[in-house]
This record gives structure tokens, C-alpha cells and sequence, in this order.
């Protein structure tokens, strides 16, 4: 079945179970069957009972996940729209990120290290709130395992993006802009997408916490690790 | 449409121009956004130029997502071993971001506010 190993083929299938995966989503209205989540199952399940090396899907997939940088880029608009809102909350914006930054590096380091992760899957988790391709970047420095990183990536992505209102709504957090940038900050792109769905406000802020976390987690990541786990010096 | 691709398209090239030659630790997906903003800050760029790419690849960043997620299936074992740690560090961590960043927000911002007041 040599056939399967196609590309045009595996990008149907790849567009196909996310179309379908969609269709599911807004016929039985359960927001954990994310579409994302459900794709990403059936790509899996199909691969392995075909018999197909990732390396071989990876051909087809990475024409898709190309598009990925080009959509952070496009991020550049909304927040155009949205700068003089900006402009008036320069230090409210920079200490929340700064605050989710490092709350985000120093928990998850010392979860996995207190539950006796191994070292290499600990690395991988640091830079899990942030984008694909920056991600991977920092996980690459650091030396952990980077498409463990991409992986964990998409599904905290998802994770923010189902339960961050949720979240939100029991911490008593109701201004839309604070929402936005708690939602981007944890849950980068993914989570943007969301926030996008809610309400422009709740978008662009989002889109802030992407930005400035993506930027924040690669200028910082390596020193905050080297303080948790001196051993990497 | 042409003219979209391209500028939305130049600003990651420009991006990944400035990361080859400087060097700095910041990816150029991110520089391309900040060039995108500041083109349409200083009005090189109108906003009908970018709209409708922009907001295609905006709606719907979650499809692109597939693939990366996809490589989970080289890591089923590793995950099998370490998936007490790996579960627990991840969900407790992105609650944590997700509380902790809103509730600075929205305190900086209320302090501001109440500083604001005390002066008028």
C-alpha cells in the first residue's frame, strides 16, 4: 500500500479529519471534543494501524505547520487595532507577563522534578506555554527533546483554550483584558484562537501574552533553568 | 491577494533576515509580527492590504496545530513511562500562568486606576 505514503493523500487526510473533527464539535457542542485534539487522535490511530513512520506523514504535515509562522506574523494586525488600548497599560502588561513567565518556568521544573520526571522530559516542558516554533527553539538550547516540546505545546494550547474562561470565571477574573492576556500567556496561539472567537479585546490581549511571552520565555528560560537545575551550568 | 501574501510573507522573510544577521535570541515569527504593527503604525501599510490574509490565517491558527501534535506518536513510550510527572507538571503549570498572569493584570491595573483617582 505504498499509496498511503502519498502526500497529496496524507493532506487530505490531515484537512479532512479537522473539517470533520469541526463538524463533530459543533453538532454535540462538548468543547472537549476540540477539534484539534480529535484530528491529531485520528491522524495518530490511522498512522499507526497503516503502519506509516511519522517521518513519512511528516513530509506532508510540515507544508501545513508551515503556514503557522506566516499566521503569527498576521497576530501583527489585531494588535495594531488594538495599540492605544495598549499604550494606556504599558506597566500592568509587562508585570503580569513577566509574573506568568516565570510562574510558568518554576512550576512546571519543579513539578516534574518533585514527581521524578527524567531530566530530558523535565527540559522539554519548560517552554510549554509558548508557540510551536519558538518552543522548539528553547527546547533545543536547553537539550531536551524538541518534538516531545512540540507535542506538549499543541496540547497545552489546547487545554488553555477549552477550560481558560472556565478558569477565569472561578478565579473571579471578569475584565475581558485581563482574561486575554492570562489565555495568550498559557496558552499561546491555540489559546488565541479562542480568545479570538470570544471578543476583539480578549484577542488582542491574548495576542500580547503570545508575543511577549514567546520573547520573554526565549531571553529567559536558559537562566531560570540553570538556577532550578544547577547541574546544567 | 498577491499583494497580501507578499507583505504578510515579506515581514517573516525581513524577520528572518534580522535573526541571520544579529543573531538575537528572538524568533522571527515574532520579529515579523512587530514589523507587520509598525508598517501599519507608520501607514507603509494600510490595513486593506493585510486584512484579509491576516484574518484567514488569524481564525483559523488551530488547524496548523495538527501536524506538530501528530509527533506525539514518536513519544508514546516515553510518555507511557513518565506520564504521572509529565501530566501533573503540565496542568498544574498552565492553571498557575493562567491565574497568576490575570490576577497581576488586573491588580497593576486596579493600583493605576486608584493612583489615577487619588491625583484628580
Amino acid at each position: 500500500m505504498e499509496y498511503l505514503h502519498n502526500e497529496y493523500f496524507l493532506m487530505t487526510l490531515t484537512f479532512g479529519s479537522y473539517f470533520l473533527a469541526r463538524r463533530l464539535q459543533a453538532w454535540t457542542r462538548w468543547t472537549w471534543l476540540n477539534p484539534i485534539l480529535v484530528s491529531i487522535a485520528v491522524l495518530i490511530i490511522f498512522l499507526r494501524v497503516a503502519g506509516i513512520d511519522y517521518e513519512v506523514y511528516h513530509q506532508a504535515g510540515q507544508k501545513i505547520d508551515f503556514w503557522l509562522r506566516p499566521a503569527v506574523v498576521a497576530l501583527g494586525l489585531p494588535l495594531y487595532r488594538q495599540l492605544k488600548a495598549i499604550r494606556r497599560q504599558l506597566l500592568p502588561i509587562l508585570l503580569s507577563q513577566l509574573a506568568g513567565c516565570l510562574t510558568g518556568i518554576v512550576s512546571v521544573v519543579l513539578i516534574a522534578q518533585g514527581l521524578g520526571a527524567s531530566r530530558e522530559v523535565t527540559l522539554s516542558l519548560v517552554p510549554k506555554s509558548v508557540t510551536t516554533p519558538i518552543a522548539m527553539e528553547v527546547t533545543n538550547t536547553l537539550g531536551g527533546i524538541p518534538s516531545l516540546t512540540a507535542a506538549i505545546v499543541v496540547l497545552v494550547g489546547i487545554l488553555g483554550a477549552v477550560v481558560g474562561f472556565k478558569v477565569m470565571t472561578i478565579g473571579h477574573v471578569r475584565k475581558p483584558d485581563s482574561q486575554g492576556i492570562g489565555i495568550g500567556t498559557a496558552a499561546h496561539a491555540v489559546g488565541t484562537s479562542a480568545a479570538i472567537a470570544h471578543g476583539e479585546i480578549e484577542g488582542v490581549f491574548s495576542s500580547l501574552g503570545l508575543i511577549l511571552n514567546g520573547i520573554l520565555t526565549a531571553v529567559l528560560a536558559s537562566t531560570v533553568v540553570s538556577w532550578l537545575l544547577p547541574q546544567v551550568g | 491577494m498577491f499583494r497580501q501574501f507578499a507583505i504578510i510573507i515579506g515581514c517573516l522573510a525581513l524577520g528572518e533576515g534580522i535573526v541571520w544577521l544579529t543573531g538575537v535570541p528572538v524568533p522571527s515569527s515574532i520579529l515579523g509580527l512587530l514589523l507587520l504593527t509598525a508598517g501599519l503604525q507608520m501607514g507603509v501599510i494600510k490595513e486593506e492590504w493585510v486584512g484579509t490574509l491576516s484574518d484567514f490565517l488569524t481564525h483559523n491558527m488551530g488547524f496548523f496545530f495538527v501536524p506538530p501534535g501528530v509527533a506525539l506518536m514518536l513519544h508514546l513510550e516515553l510518555i507511557q513511562r513518565e506520564w504521572l510527572p509529565i501530566t501533573v507538571a503540565v496542568l498544574v503549570s498552565t492553571l498557575l500562568v493562567l491565574l497568576v498572569t490575570a490576577w497581576t493584570h488586573r491588580a497593576v491595573c486596579s493600583l493605576q486606576q486608584k493612583l489615577k483617582d487619588k491625583k484628580n
